[in-house]
């Protein structure tokens, strides 16, 4: 049989020699490989009490963002769910009433907003398309689950908190403040 | 033009076509097709007298004619000039109409809002496409833009008139539709707006075609306001009995509701034929119409998103193989998602919805 690779070597077959035959240089050559190891720099971190940094551009669970009232920035143009390749995002808008100026930033708004992480790959493609600076792809993982209905994320788990009434929780959000 | 059996031979872009005389520059273009033909945001060849506002269709006429070579000296509105025979035309080949083409874009979108992301008409928006294919990225423009607050034109129509490019063709369509026109262009120059006198509403029976024939979203239906993006709408066919009308009309699906109905447009975005308001405000349900089949989106229209044609769908095989018994859903997204509820029928609400028609809702359970 022609041989696919260079890489083969033929096994030997010859009788051992005395140093093969005593073994011990064989296991301390191994030991020594890996008791240098504990004096090397480990590759592993304490997770869930050490985290790795993320990298900046790192594409994790998605943020609807407000503006610095505190308005939502989302106007549901629908962009987002045209641009998901996964077709993971659906909403329903609706019109602004007065007396809700304080709540969404223009005269429409999403009232309903849902991103299945079940079918979302994280692409940020809708991170792109958005044009009014509202959806965000944080620094962030999205929660594993048991169940699959815990992952169709509704607005009001994603909305960012809100800086004028909960401004703790929303500098948390935003990695102002670290995070103990 | 049968008695007239002369046909005048016209050059646009170096492409020669015979057309009957009177023709105009924009109508011969057409003929020929594709990129040839220049935009046209006022013009509408179904309404007399439209055109020559916009100057969007300008080009440039390199030959005035067989009999008087000369060219024309400054570029002329496609819509308003007809063609002489042996007559050249540039237009995508000009440098100068392509320069002076993005200026007039400029100059249209001085005023625009960049509110497409609320807009009902953005996906199906004149001024987006030429915009887009025609204009700049930037503008120069750096004082307010005129503001105007939005109007309602009777109860189905809702007028944004500071989206409004002033083309008058509404105001062309309510004249000669209908018999009795009672909106048009109130003040001169920067304060011109489409108004209605005296907060006259109009009701005429045909006078939701002012919707249809708006290149931009001046003109919006406010049973469709807010309902739902264009692109995410499947459009059908369809048409009705309809006495007043020819009840040709496209439904825009979402699901098995109705979310919109409009008059079908050809490919230069004029409706084929002007349809009455009861089918477009009032007939809401599969039941009112007989469905014909898909309606043929140009490919490069955001419409076309998402619309798989000729999908073949594997065989649903369960059933067979389970005797008839449906399998058993482990997840029923209703349970789970709150858009796209069927206990709330969106295209049924009147006007936009609001939050209480979605607290009405989330009260229920």
């Amino acid at each position: 049989m022609q041989a696919l690779t260079q890489k083969s070597k033929p096994v030997s077959r010859e009788p051992m020699s005395l140093m093969e035959k005593i073994y011990l240089p064989a296991v301390l050559k191994g030991m020594s490989i890996t008791f240098s190891h504990m004096f090397k720099k480990k590759p592993t971190v304490r997770y869930p009490e050490e985290t790795r940094p993320f990298s900046p551009v790192f594409r994790g669970l998605h943020v609807l963002n407000r503006d610095e009232e505190g308005r939502e920035n989302c106007t549901a143009c629908g962009l987002c769910a045209v641009a998901c390749p996964a077709e993971a995002i659906t909403m329903e808008a609706a019109e602004r009433k007065e007396g809700e100026e304080h709540l969404y930033r223009e005269e429409k708004y999403a009232a309903r907003y849902e991103i299945n992480m079940l079918r979302c790959i994280f692409c940020g493609l809708c991170e792109e398309a958005c044009p009014k600076d509202a959806i965000y792809l944080s620094e962030t993982f999205a929660p594993a689950s048991f169940a699959r209905k815990e992952l169709v994320y509704a607005k009001n788990d994603l909305l960012i908190p809100n800086p004028k009434t909960e401004p703790e929780a929303f500098a948390k959000a935003k990695g102002l403040k670290p995070i103990k | 033009m049968s008695d007239q059996p002369q046909l005048f031979k016209v050059t646009i872009d170096n492409i020669t076509i015979e057309v009957a005389p009177g023709t105009s520059i924009l109508e011969a273009a057409r003929k020929i097709g594709g990129d040839v033909a220049p935009p046209a945001m006022c013009f509408y060849s179904k309404l007399k007298g439209s055109g020559g506002k916009c100057r969007t269709c300008l080009v440039e006429v390199s030959k005035g004619s067989e009999k008087d070579p000369r060219p024309m000296p400054k570029l002329v509105a496609s819509c308003r000039t007809t063609v002489m025979d042996g007559m050249e035309v540039k237009n995508i080949t000009s440098e100068r109409v392509v320069d002076a083409r993005a200026g007039v874009v400029e100059f249209l979108l001085l005023n625009h809002p960049l509110d497409c992301p609320v807009c009902d008409q953005a996906g199906e928006c004149h001024l987006q496409d030429l915009s887009y294919d025609h204009g700049k990225a930037g503008t120069r423009y750096e004082f307010q833009r005129r503001t105007f607050k939005k109007h309602d034109l009777g109860e189905y129509i809702q007028l944004h008139m500071t989206r409004c490019i002033l083309c008058y063709r509404c105001v062309f369509t309510a004249e000669q539709l209908t018999d009795k026109r009672s909106h048009g262009v109130l003040d001169r120059g920067d304060h011109a707006e489409i108004a209605t006198y005296i907060e006259k509403s109009l009701d005429n029976d045909f006078i939701g075609n002012v919707i249809d024939v708006c290149p931009v979203g001046a003109l919006t239906d406010k049973t469709f306001r807010f309902k739902n993006r264009v692109w995410f709408l499947k459009p059908v066919d369809a048409h009705c009995s309809c006495s007043k009308c020819s009840g040709k009309v496209t439904l825009w699906y979402r699901g098995d509701e109705v979310f919109r109905v409009t008059a079908r447009k050809d490919q230069w975005g004029e409706v084929e034929d002007w349809i009455c308001n009861e089918c477009r405000f009032e007939k809401k349900k599969t039941s009112d119409w007989t469905i014909e089949g898909p309606r043929v989106i140009d490919r490069a229209s955001v419409i076309s998103q998402g619309h798989y044609v000729g999908v073949q769908k594997p065989k649903e095989t369960f059933e067979a193989v389970l005797d008839g018994r449906k399998p058993r859903l482990f997840m029923d997204i209703h349970s789970v998602s709150g858009v796209n509820r069927p206990d709330i029928n969106l295209s049924l609400i009147e006007g936009p919805a609001h939050s209480d028609d979605f607290d009405r809702v989330t009260k229920k359970d």
